[in-house]
């Protein structure tokens, strides 16, 4: 066993983190909820991170790896599902988004493939701009759309749908990872610097405990969700997506509850970070779904 | 990044497993209702020798003391596997986890040469004389006090919730020889010393677990004394450093995990809430595992462990509650003593939290050296 990132993993992570580096601040006159970079998504394009995954040396974890860093940041672009899918759903064209039936889906405006979940079928679509409505007003920090219908959806095999919903809860997860660790480090810098009863807020323990329990649940999302892309494993990515989804549903209200006023207002970023997580909670079952994969993958019910 | 085990370690577990396989009885589960009862204590005496026959007790300890020097993942797939199957070595865990390299780097020659040997053997046992009765969490207010007379050091104080001191030869004590954090001093003081009384605490997690044990003008020798005097916490820091996983409880709430489900499919009470109950506790015992792995890849690497060691150990809280709410909801039968193995992890499961530090120790420490938030005056 060897937990650290290899050679070339360390690498890719030094190279997207000097990229991320231009995009750790909104913009100061945003105060909105989809913050998309084109920019950010042509340099990751020009510079083949969408590949790495098919790299031996590199592989899923440093996919995942990216995919975590990327979600820290307010800015957002559609990585997960390209970093994360590329070797289960063959040749297709980035972006890729994920819709579950005629629901609103992240980036399906934009996608040029959409993975459709319909109950337990799963296909693939490529729609036309008219296929879809576009939905302006969601609140989630994506930019969001639906299908107008599943017509045109070509359906996996059983086997096909069993191996794209596992890598699909990889890549949730290690995204859910990385906007979990992007909330709680924006309340931790709301913490160290607000005073109230003149000292910092997070020198109070009841707001240091909470937010050291945040950051545990945190953690686990992001082992856990890493173990998984290295295994590729039905169970190992079932068991990463409910702690994501679980750990998430926790943590979007205690730091919101912790930045007070501060973190209801567009000007702090939280909401970035915590509507995105809201987006993802609901996919591919919730977590009322993960736990019947885990049920079937771990504990053979 | 690699999480595969090495054949080397996956062998090395087999070896482990095989052993316990062959040596434990097969009322187990019966006698393993807590690590300081008699009869554990009792059972750990042979079982310890026939580890330390086969190996397999101390072989991640320098060759010249009977160890082989083996790598930090040997001794925690060891330890794995013992706590899984709830402690066989007892008491003795301690011996080999830490007091045994905590004497070969500070101890005397003639103190190693008394203590280290019958450790390695599986011969003693050790308690630690540390919490005191206004003296749990904040360990450097201890009271209990070590004066030195013409004949040695008489000690005179009161030390509670010590484990496994009612069965116990030599303790591993703290006492104060000066004023302040820097006047702590250790002392190893066999158990039959004049002076030395030990009171029993009936408590909820089992039987012989904790103890009080007063010390009314105990004399002991100045060889007695581990290292300078006022050494205790850089002693201490040490003995943490070998600490910094613990026990590897994750392997015990994973187990009972395991047997609860087996039993609910068993018994036809299988529903979707159940299974999802079961995910929760499943997903924080893996995340647990995780934690302290990466640890031990730290230790393997020779790299210092930092906040993460707490991050670990407050999952590890998380992780042993979860499954002992699922068993006491679903398999309430196991309170009755229908499943021993379950009452056994439900009642070591509560201690995760409060012993060798409380949680919100940890919780306090994530928050000032993890996040790096400002620190709570004082």
């Amino acid at each position: 066993m060897d937990l650290m990132l290899n050679k070339d993993q360390v690498a890719v992570q030094e190279a997207i983190e000097a990229i991320a580096s231009d995009f750790s601040s909104s913009p100061t006159d945003f105060h909105g909820f989809a913050l998309v970079s084109p920019e950010l998504e042509s340099i990751l394009v020009d510079n083949g991170f969408f590949e790495i995954l098919a790299i031996p040396e590199l592989g899923p974890v440093s996919a995942a790896v990216t995919v975590e860093r990327l979600a820290r940041l307010p800015y957002t672009v559609e990585t997960a599902l390209s970093m994360m899918l590329s070797h289960v759903l063959g040749d297709v064209e980035r972006p890729i988004a994920l819709a579950d039936g005629l629901r609103p889906g992240r980036f399906v405006r934009q996608a040029n493939t959409v993975v459709v979940v319909d109950d337990d079928r799963i296909g693939l679509c490529h729609p036309d701009p008219s296929e879809v409505v576009d939905r302006p007003d969601a609140l989630y920090a994506y930019p969001m759309a639906n299908l107008v219908s599943l017509d045109g959806v070509q359906w996996f095999s059983d086997a096909e749908a069993e191996r794209v919903k596992t890598w699909l809860r990889i890549a949730l997860a290690n995204e859910m990872a990385g906007l979990l660790q992007g909330a709680i480090d924006a309340t931790v810098a709301h913490l160290s610097v607000r005073k109230q009863f003149g000292r910092p807020l997070g020198s109070f323990q009841a707001l240091r405990h909470r937010l050291a329990e945040c950051t545990v649940l945190s953690e686990g999302v992001r082992w856990l969700a890493v173990k998984a892309a290295w295994s590729g494993d039905a169970g190992d990515a079932a068991l990463a997506a409910y702690h994501a989804q679980d750990a998430a549903t926790r943590v979007i209200y205690d730091v919101h509850q912790m930045s007070g006023a501060m973190g209801m207002t567009l000007e702090m970023d939280l909401h970035l970070w915590t509507y995105r997580m809201k987006a993802l909670l609901s996919e591919l079952g919730g977590r009322g779904g993960q736990a019947k994969a885990v049920g079937q993958h771990v504990f053979g019910v | 990044m690699d999480f595969a085990w090495t054949e080397q370690q996956l062998n090395f577990r087999q070896r482990v497993k095989s052993f316990i396989e062959a040596n434990l009885p097969e009322n187990w589960e019966e006698i393993a209702h807590g690590p300081g009862s008699s009869e554990q204590t009792e059972f750990a005496k042979t079982f310890c020798g026939r580890l330390a026959d086969e190996g397999l007790l101390v072989p991640h300890w320098p060759v010249e003391w009977g160890g082989e020097a083996a790598d930090p993942w040997m001794a925690f797939i060891l330890a794995e596997e013992m706590w899984k199957v709830g402690e066989p070595r007892g008491g003795q865990y301690m011996n080999v986890n830490w007091i045994g390299p905590i004497l070969m780097k500070f101890g005397s020659q003639a103190q190693q040469q008394t203590y280290i040997p019958p450790m390695g053997r599986g011969e003693s046992l050790w308690c630690q004389g540390f919490s005191e009765p206004e003296a749990g969490s904040d360990l450097a207010s201890l009271r209990t006090k070590a004066e030195l007379a013409e004949d040695g050091y008489r000690i005179n104080g009161q030390k509670i919730w010590t484990s496994y001191a009612g069965d116990a030869d030599t303790c591993f004590l703290l006492a104060r020889t000066d004023s302040g954090k820097s006047g702590i001093s250790i002392f190893l003081v066999p158990m039959d010393t004049a002076g030395i009384t030990v009171r029993q605490i009936p408590s909820i997690i089992g039987e012989g677990d904790i103890h009080e044990v007063f010390f009314d003008d105990v004399l002991v020798p100045e060889s007695a004394r581990l290292g300078e005097e006022g050494q205790a916490w850089d002693i201490i820091g040490a003995v943490l450093s070998l600490e910094r996983v613990g026990i590897p409880r994750f392997a015990l709430a994973r187990a009972t995990l395991s047997r609860a489900i087996d039993l609910l499919k068993q018994y036809g009470r299988i529903t979707p809430s159940v299974i999802e109950q079961a995910t929760r506790a499943k997903a924080a015992c893996e995340a647990a595992c995780l934690f302290s792995y990466r640890i031990i890849d730290q230790r393997a690497k020779q790299i210092p462990t930092g906040a993460e060691a707490s991050v670990g150990r407050y999952s590890t809280v998380n992780c042993e509650r979860l499954v002992a709410e699922f068993v006491v909801e679903h398999l309430p039968e196991s309170l009755c003593g229908d499943h021993p193995m379950l009452q056994a992890h439900h009642q070591r499961g509560i201690v995760a939290g409060i012993a060798s530090g409380a949680a919100e120790i940890q919780l306090n420490n994530i928050a000032t050296q993890y996040l790096e938030l400002p620190r709570e005056p004082r």
